[in-house]
C-alpha cells in the first residue's frame, strides 16, 4: 500500500489510525476474555490437612440450638422420629430437607457459594463417595471434623468404617449409611426372574430400562456386564464400557437416564426394570403397597458409601457434629436402619433390632427379624466380596479421562 | 460552551441505552467467549488459554442433539403455523364482540408456570396413566406401548408451550386487515379461495413471520419439553447445555455450545430475513 503514490495521505492516516483503533479494540477485546478465569480453590494440601486445622476450624464455635441440614429423599422415615428423639435430648432444633438428588448437581449448585465463603444454608450434608466428594474434599469445602466430639462414632462404628479409601482416617466425612447398587424390577410386568446385569440389555425390554445418570454408576455396571473388575479398570475398559452403553441406548432398549427421580418412573411404569439403591426399593414398598423386586446382579453390585459432612461455611458447625454423632449410637442406627433398610455403619445396631423384635409381635416382628437378618442392611463378608466400589482417580487428569468418556453418553 | 454540548448531547442521549446494552448483553457475551476459551477444571479454576478446540470436541460430541434441536423447532413450527392460522383466523373475522374473551381463553393456560404445565401433561400421558392405563387394560394397546419418551411427545410439548407465541402475531396481523379492501376482492370476481390467497395471505405473512421468529429461536434452545417429556433418545441441545453448566460444571464446553447455538440460530434468521424480506416484520414491530 506504501508503494501507491497516488494515495492521499491524509486517507493514509486515517486508514492506519482507525486500524490501530480496530487492534487497540481486538486487544482490549482480548485482555477482557483473559481476565475473565473462573477462579478455583484448588487446595493440593487438603488432603493432608496441617495438624492445627481441626483446632483451627473449630475454635470459638458456639451453639445456635439450630441444624439445617440436608440429604437425599428415602433417606429416613418421614415422622423423623430420629431428630424428634434429639430436639427432646439436646434442645436443638433440626431442619431436615430432602434436597439432594445426585452428587454432580449438588456439588455444582453449591459450588459457587462455597468458592465464595459464604453459607450454602446446610450445617450438614450427606454426601456420597465419588467424583465429587473428591472435589469437595480438595476445594477445601469440607470441614475437618473434631476426633473429640465424636465420641459414639469412635465406640461404636465398624472399623471397616474408620478407614475409607475416599477420605483416610475420616478427616473430614464419617458414614450416614452405605448401600447397594443392584436391579429393582416390576414383577407384574416382567415375568421371567431377573438374575444378571445383561438382563438391563435385552430387547425384551425396550424402552423401558433405566439406568443411572451418574457416571460412576453407570460406567461400573457396564464393566461389570463385560466382565472388567471396576476398580482396577483402565481407560481401555472404560471405552469398551462405553460402546456397551451406546449400544443400549442406540437400540432404544434404555428410557432414559435417572437420578433420584428413578423411583418415581419405576412406580409409574414408565421403566421396568432399572439400576436402583437397595434401601429404596424396600421403602417404596412398604410405603405404596408396590411389590418390587431388588436382586444384586450374579456379575456384582456397586457399594457406596454417604458420608455426614460439614461445610466450611457452616453457621452452626457445633450442632452438626453433635447431631453426627448421635446417629451412631445403637439404639439411633438401629431406628433408622429398621426404616430406611440401607447399610448400617454400627453393628451393634444388629442386636437392638434383634432386641425390638422379640418385643414386637405380629406383622411388626416379621418385619424387624427380616431387617436383621437382611443382607442388604447387614452383609457378610460373602456379600461384601461381590461388591464394588467406584473407581478411585488418582489425578485429576485420570478422573477427567473417565468423564470424556461416560458424560456424552448421559448428556447426549 | 454550547458548542462543546452540542458536541456531546447525542453521547449522552445513547447513553442509558448504550449502558443497559453493555451491562445486560456485552458484558455476560464476552464473558461467555472467554470461558469457553478457558481450561481447567472447577477445583482448580478455569484459566483463559484461547483453546479453540473445546468448539471442535464439544460440537463433535453433541452434533446429534444440535441438529435434532434444529430439526425438532423447525416441525413444532411448522405444526404452529398450521394449528395457529385458522385460530387467529377465526377470532379475527368472526370472534366478533367476544375477540378479548377469545384471546384471553388462550391465553389462561399460561397464567400457569411453565415447568408445572409440562409435568401435568407428564402425569396425564405417563405410561400406566389416566389415559394409556385403561386403554391397555382393554387390550386396545400393547403393555409397552408409550407416548412419552418420543420425539412425538416433545414436539407436542413444544407446540402447546409456545402456541401464543404464534397465534398473537398472526392474529394482530390479520385483525388489521380492512374487511373492505376483501370486499373489495370479492367484488372484483375473485372467489373466497383467491380473496385468501391474494389479499389475505400475503397481509398476513408478515405476522407468521414474527411468529416463526418467536416460536423457533426458544423451541429449538428449549430444553424443559424433552427433559420432562422425552427419553435419552430426544435429548436436545439446550439440555446438554444445562448438564454441562450444572452437572459436570464443564463451563467450556457449556459456553462453547451455547456460543455455537447461537450462531446457528443467528445465521438461520438472518438467512430467513433474507429471503422473507425484514421490511413487512418491522412494520408489524412498528403497529
Amino acid at each position: 500500500m506504501s508503494s501507491s503514490p497516488n494515495l492521499d495521505p491524509a486517507l493514509m492516516r486515517g486508514l492506519t489510525r482507525r486500524r490501530l483503533g480496530r487492534l487497540s479494540g481486538l486487544s482490549a477485546l482480548g485482555m477482557a476474555l483473559a481476565a475473565c478465569g473462573v477462579e478455583g480453590k484448588g487446595n493440593p494440601g487438603a488432603s493432608a490437612p496441617a495438624p492445627d486445622a481441626v483446632a483451627k476450624f473449630w475454635e470459638g464455635k458456639t451453639s445456635t440450638k439450630h441444624v439445617d441440614f440436608a440429604n437425599w429423599p428415602l433417606y429416613m422415615d418421614p415422622k423423623q422420629p430420629e431428630l424428634k428423639a434429639f430436639t427432646k435430648e439436646t434442645g436443638i432444633t433440626v431442619n431436615y430437607q430432602e434436597v439432594i438428588q445426585e452428587m454432580g448437581p449438588w456439588f455444582a449448585k453449591v459450588q459457587p457459594q462455597l468458592s465464595a465463603k459464604q453459607p450454602i444454608g446446610f450445617d450438614l450434608m450427606v454426601i456420597t463417595n465419588g467424583v465429587q466428594f473428591k472435589q469437595f474434599k480438595d476445594s477445601g469445602f469440607l470441614a475437618p471434623l473434631d476426633p473429640a466430639k465424636l465420641p459414639n462414632y469412635a465406640k461404636n462404628a465398624a472399623p471397616k468404617y474408620k478407614q475409607e479409601a475416599f477420605d483416610p482416617n475420616n478427616v473430614y466425612s464419617v458414614p450416614w449409611t452405605s448401600g447397594i447398587t443392584g436391579i429393582a424390577y416390576d414383577p407384574k410386568k416382567i415375568t421371567r426372574p431377573i438374575t444378571k446385569l445383561t438382563d438391563l440389555w435385552d430387547p425384551a425390554f425396550k424402552g423401558k430400562v433405566g439406568m443411572f445418570s451418574d457416571t460412576q454408576e453407570l460406567g461400573n455396571f457396564a464393566m461389570m456386564a463385560l466382565g472388567a473388575n471396576p476398580e482396577k479398570s483402565t481407560p481401555d475398559d472404560w471405552k469398551k464400557a462405553a460402546d456397551k452403553l451406546k449400544e443400549q441406548k442406540s437400540q432404544g432398549i434404555i428410557r432414559n437416564y435417572y437420578d433420584q427421580s428413578y423411583i418415581d418412573a419405576l412406580g409409574k411404569g414408565e421403566v421396568w426394570i432399572t439400576q436402583a439403591w437397595s434401601g429404596d426399593i424396600f421403602q417404596k414398598n412398604v410405603s405404596d403397597g408396590t411389590n418390587f423386586k431388588f436382586v444384586i446382579p450374579e456379575e456384582g453390585g456397586n457399594i457406596w458409601t454417604d458420608n455426614f459432612a460439614i461445610p466450611v461455611t457452616a453457621a452452626s458447625p457445633l450442632d452438626a457434629i453433635t447431631l453426627i454423632d448421635f446417629f451412631f449410637r445403637p439404639d439411633i442406627a438401629a431406628s433408622l436402619a429398621s426404616y430406611i433398610n440401607y447399610v448400617t455403619p454400627v453393628p451393634a445396631a444388629q442386636q437392638q433390632i434383634k432386641d425390638m423384635a422379640a418385643k414386637a409381635s405380629g406383622e411388626d416382628k416379621e418385619a424387624l427379624t427380616a431387617v436383621a437378618d437382611s443382607p442388604l442392611v447387614f452383609p457378610t463378608d460373602a456379600d461384601y466380596a461381590k461388591l464394588h466400589y467406584f473407581r478411585d482417580f488418582a489425578t485429576a487428569a485420570e478422573q477427567q479421562e473417565y468423564q470424556r468418556i461416560f458424560e456424552p453418553i448421559v448428556l447426549g | 460552551m454550547s458548542r462543546l454540548r452540542r458536541h456531546i448531547a447525542p453521547y449522552l442521549l445513547i447513553l442509558p441505552g448504550g449502558l443497559w446494552l453493555l451491562l445486560f448483553f456485552a458484558v455476560p457475551m464476552v464473558t461467555m467467549l472467554s470461558l469457553s476459551l478457558q481450561q481447567g477444571d472447577i477445583v482448580n479454576g478455569y484459566a483463559f488459554t484461547g483453546h479453540w478446540q473445546t468448539y471442535v470436541d464439544a460440537i463433535s460430541n453433541y452434533r446429534t442433539q444440535l441438529f435434532r434441536s434444529l430439526v425438532y423447532g423447525a416441525l413444532a413450527t411448522i405444526v404452529l403455523i398450521v394449528i395457529a392460522f385458522p385460530v387467529a383466523y377465526w377470532i379475527a373475522f368472526h370472534g366478533g364482540r367476544r375477540k378479548p374473551t377469545y384471546l384471553f381463553l388462550l391465553l389462561l393456560p399460561f397464567f400457569v408456570s411453565f415447568v408445572l404445565r409440562t409435568i401435568s401433561w407428564r402425569q396425564i400421558l405417563t405410561d400406566d396413566g389416566p389415559v394409556l392405563g385403561p386403554l391397555k387394560d382393554v387390550g386396545l394397546l400393547g403393555g409397552s406401548f408409550h407416548v412419552l419418551g418420543t420425539p412425538f411427545a416433545v414436539i407436542a410439548g413444544l407446540v402447546y408451550n409456545f402456541l401464543p407465541f404464534m397465534v398473537l402475531p398472526v392474529y394482530v396481523a390479520l385483525e388489521r386487515i380492512d374487511p373492505r379492501v376483501v370486499e373489495a376482492a370479492r367484488d372484483l370476481y375473485a372467489d373466497p379461495a383467491t380473496a385468501f390467497r391474494k389479499v389475505i395471505l400475503p397481509l398476513a405473512l408478515p405476522g407468521v413471520f414474527a411468529g416463526v421468529l418467536m416460536t423457533f429461536v426458544p423451541a429449538s434452545s428449549d430444553y424443559v419439553n424433552s427433559a420432562v417429556l422425552g427419553s435419552s433418545s430426544t435429548t436436545m441441545i439446550g439440555q446438554v447445555i444445562q448438564a454441562q453448566y450444572l452437572t459436570t460444571s464443564d463451563y467450556p464446553t457449556a459456553s462453547a455450545l451455547s456460543f455455537t447455538l447461537m450462531a446457528v440460530l443467528l445465521i438461520g434468521v438472518f438467512a430467513y430475513a433474507r429471503a422473507l424480506g425484514t421490511e413487512d416484520v418491522m412494520k408489524v414491530a412498528a403497529r
